[in-house]
């Protein structure tokens, strides 16, 4: 199985020029509008400082707290499921639904659903899964995976939009209007939210201290799928405990500014207890996280709050689309988790960054992610996951940089190859520098033969 | 093994070095007067603010929505035309055109109004009506979230929301859409709480 | 004061004349200033791609070529960030842990060491915009950067604002990467060159006539997109300004 070519996805991305003008001007219009906020609140590094040693506490009592919070969900009425990984996580999802005789699940956005390829698993099993989350149900139409954790759909054009509706729900062909694209689809949820046997959220949040969890949307899906139906199941994976109540405002305040730039969400809900008469079913899911935090450099990327803000602020990122990472987590917190997940399938992701640290800048809870990512080259070149070309090349100029006449043996013969060599032997596929820039022109004289003319000492 | 105890098990054995949970503070500053910080983000959250009027909320709601038909309210100071308890089913709110609400408290950080099972009766009235009237006595304002989360009915409600605007969607090359799934529009009306029930 | 210079390889093979500019405004300040003749690369492009092996060679050299040295010099924040952060493929002796310590970007030494306050045998008459490498700027940390809610600085700007004439424009996004990123630049490629493109486009929207930096990789970089655009820009090294370069 070959490892994802991110850079030849990129170079497809790249070609569609409108939709790439729009993707890079959107989300860095986000990334704008999360500085404003950020500059906004004088104690914005404090509140990050506060994030981070929030979860860094809480990741290292991880145990403690996940005993506290079943507790004290059990007290509240709410029945607590455990699974290990994707395969039972689907298992126990599909047990609890055709317990109840549910035949249509309608559910808002979870990245964690996504990472264990719930939707085909209970396709298969003949129940129908509705997303409510406007751009997961435009991807769920299209077939296609979302390519943001906040914006699932930001690759798409309105046009995009309108051929997949009119395709799938009806709506008119060529009404490329975002209000009436809106509308249908709106009309088009609303009879599923009514008759859905159960409903299923995600967690942003679990509280330990009193078996809460809290969903932030947007659109209110989450509050339609979970107040409707008489069953609602929450899928959390085990990262997503925080201690206390009071610690919710630290992260409240930080998400929507990082992940938007306003200064919450349009619905942030708490779910402490089942109403009267429905079911509440918890569903805590590890999935490689146990895994992950005894790994001594990445265990700090389970401290993410999936803003995305780290996916705005990428250059790489914005130019390449998050299809183009192969994973359901892109940008650079994708780039630090995947590989844990498929050393080799994702072993190219870490080179699809310049380790530029805006990142690391914007994460509201001060994950080290360009370093994660150098740490990562390493753990690649040791486990022998480089490309054969670039590995080879690497040792060759490695072994001319550690001998001094080696070294000037290569400078003097590349000057001479670019002073002499004809342009379409400079200029060709063998030289991917050249395709789209022109290289450096040579020099009279290296600074070292110019120091020993004019410096080197009697 | 169970999977609980797999987990939990993987959980003690790979956890890092413990560190300290930090203090947090309430981070209050007396700078402009809430109720000017709270209508300012609320309009800038999509929220809209009812006229201030000297009417009972019977005319309010008539002067603000004259075409509504299915009027369902949760609070006493209404009564609206199709009723409500915490036994109607939620299916059964399908065609309400507004829904009158009175909020506990709001927070002028955000322009942010918390409904609990208590305000709302039926929680999905606030997601499946068209549009929502939200009452809010003007003294019942805190600063930000850390006041808000200090709040004790976040412990004693089963649900909790808070709402700041209306349902809002930009998922569609970044269009902004008010009524996504939710209410297309939501407005504040600033009406002090009646005398009878302050004492809560 | 003595100084070791250490010059990339890129500049040594690509472009003399910023380590000349260097060595030259060095010495005007009054420095006395060292070439150590068999030193090469720092290890960078090697460490970079997580070769560590193949990095140790060529960082024992560095080290061994700068052991006799307080202060080490180099025009290139990459390099003076990879020495004192990331030289780790080889045994972290006393030795080593005093030449990594003692490792400075020109810009950094220029500003905190040698704190100079003039330059009076500078002018530079023309529209500049300055690039701030990612390097230099988030990790040197030599300029405020745009994410981080701290209050308003730059060292290179305070060096640049004491040359007679020089007059800045400011890009529209002023600390984005212009997508060099070492090996990055060869390996993604159409992200690489998209990135680049970006960059100078935006620069020359907002009339630069020069971009100047402190590192020469970027500027390799942008001078490659910018001249396979047909854009009329010019690139330059900080030290170049600094030592009295007129164009």
């Amino acid at each position: 199985m070959r490892p994802i070519d991110h850079a030849e996805a990129s170079s497809h991305f790249i070609e569609a020029k409108a939709h790439l003008e729009f993707h890079d001007r959107r989300l860095w219009d986000l990334r704008m509008k999360r500085d404003r906020q950020a500059h906004g609140i004088p104690e914005w590094e404090e509140l990050r400082n506060l994030a981070s040693a929030i979860k860094e506490h809480t990741l290292s009592h991880l145990d403690e707290y996940l005993e506290q919070f079943e507790a004290q969900a059990r007290k509240n009425g709410a029945h607590v499921h455990w699974a290990r990984d994707a395969g039972e996580h689907n298992q126990v999802v599909y047990d609890i639904l055709s317990a109840h005789g549910a035949k249509t699940l309608v559910k808002s956005k979870s990245m964690l659903t996504e990472e264990c390829d719930m939707r085909p698993y209970l396709e298969k099993r003949d129940i129908e899964v509705i997303e409510t989350d406007l751009g997961e149900r435009i991807q769920q139409l299209d077939d296609e995976p979302p390519s943001h954790i906040v914006v699932p759909a930001v690759h798409k054009l309105r046009g995009d939009v309108s051929q997949v509706f009119a395709r799938t729900i009806g709506s008119e062909p060529g009404n490329n209007d975002v209000h009436y694209l809106a509308e249908a689809m709106r009309r088009n949820t609303r009879p599923y939210f009514l008759k859905a046997e159960a409903g299923m959220t995600g967690a942003n949040f679990a509280v330990a201290e009193n078996g809460s969890f809290v969903v932030c949307t947007n659109e209110g899906n989450a509050d339609l799928s979970a107040n409707v139906p008489k069953l609602h199941i929450a899928c959390i994976g085990i990262e997503k405990i925080i201690p206390k109540l009071e610690h919710l405002a630290v992260f409240i305040r930080m998400l929507s500014r990082s992940a938007l730039g306003s200064p919450i969400t349009q619905y942030t809900s708490h779910f402490h207890a089942p109403r009267p008469g429905t079911e509440l079913h918890i569903v805590l899911v590890d999935n490689g996280r146990s895994q992950r935090l005894g790994m001594k450099d990445f265990w700090y990327s389970l401290k993410c709050i999936r803003c995305g803000a780290c996916m705005n602020t990428c250059p790489v990122y914005r130019r390449s689309g998050g299809l183009s990472y192969g994973a359901t987590y892109s940008g650079p917190i994708g780039i630090i988790i995947d590989p844990a997940f498929d050393l080799r399938k994702y072993s190219t992701l870490p080179y699809a960054s310049t380790l530029n640290g805006s990142c690391t800048n914007v994460c509201p809870v001060k994950i080290n992610i360009h370093e994660q990512i150098y740490k990562w080259r390493q753990v690649m070149a040791e486990r022998n996951q480089l490309p054969l070309v670039k590995k080879e090349a690497i040792r060759v100029i490695g072994k001319v940089m550690s001998e001094p006449r080696l070294y000037r043996a290569a400078i003097s013969a590349a000057g001479l190859a670019f002073e002499h060599l004809p342009r379409f032997a400079i200029y060709n596929w063998l030289n991917p520098w050249g395709r789209q820039r022109e290289v450096p022109e040579p020099p009279k004289q290296s600074f070292r033969s110019w120091y020993i003319e004019n410096r080197r000492p009697r | 093994m169970s999977s609980r105890d797999s987990i939990l098990a993987a959980v003690r054995a790979n956890k890092p070095a413990t560190s300290p949970v930090p203090a947090v503070p309430l981070f209050e500053r007396a700078s402009r007067p809430l109720l000017d910080q709270f209508q300012e983000a609320l309009v800038s959250m999509g929220g809209k603010l009812a006229p201030h009027s000297v009417g009972d909320v019977d005319t309010l709601l008539r002067s603000l929505f004259p075409d509504a038909c299915v009027i369902c309210s949760a609070t006493s100071e209404l009564r609206g035309t199709l009723p409500l308890d915490g036994a109607t089913e939620p299916a059964a709110l399908a065609d309400v055109d507004v829904g009158v609400v009175r909020a506990a408290f709001g927070v002028a950080e955000t322009g942010s109004v918390w409904l609990s099972e208590e305000e709302l009766k039926v929680n999905a009235l606030a997601y499946l009506t068209q549009h929502l009237l939200v009452l809010l006595d003007p003294t019942q304002i805190v600063g930000n979230l850390h006041e808000a989360y200090r709040d004790e009915r976040f412990r004693s409600a089963r649900y909790a929301v808070l709402v700041t605007g209306p349902s809002a969607t930009a998922d569609i090359e970044g269009v902004l859409v008010h009524g996504a799934q939710g209410v297309r529009s939501l407005t504040v009306a600033m009406v002090p709480r009646p005398a009878a029930s302050r004492a809560t | 004061m003595r100084v070791g210079l250490f010059v990339p390889c890129y500049i040594d093979a690509f472009f003399p004349e910023v380590g000349i500019a260097t060595l030259q405004l060095l010495e005007r300040l009054g420095i006395d200033v060292i070439y150590p003749l068999d030193q090469t690369c720092c290890g960078q492009p090697m460490a970079n791609s997580g070769c560590q092996k193949d990095a140790a060679g060529a960082e024992a050299l560095f080290v061994r070529n700068f052991q006799d040295f307080e202060s080490i010099v180099t025009p290139s924040g990459s390099c003076a960030h990879h020495v004192r952060e990331h030289l780790d493929a080889i045994p972290q002796t006393p030795e080593v842990e005093r030449v990594r310590r003692g490792t400075c970007e020109l810009v950094e030494f220029l500003h905190d060491v040698v704190k100079a306050d003039a330059f009076p045998w500078a002018e530079f008459p023309h529209k500049v915009g300055l690039h701030n490498t990612c390097t230099t700027l988030r990790k040197l940390r030599t300029a405020k950067s745009s994410e981080i809610d701290e209050p308003e600085f730059s060292k290179p700007l305070d060096l640049l604002r004491k040359v007679r004439g020089i007059e800045f424009v400011t890009p529209s996004r002023p600390d984005e990467c212009c997508g060099f990123g070492g090996t990055f630049s060869v390996f993604e490629e159409p992200v690489s060159a998209k990135m680049g493109y970006d960059k100078v486009e935006d620069h020359h929207r907002a009339g630069a006539e020069y971009i100047v930096s402190a590192d020469m990789s970027c500027l390799m970089h942008q001078k490659g997109c910018a001249a396979r655009l047909g854009l009329d820009l010019r690139f330059i090294h900080i030290a170049q300004i600094l030592n009295g370069s007129r164009a």
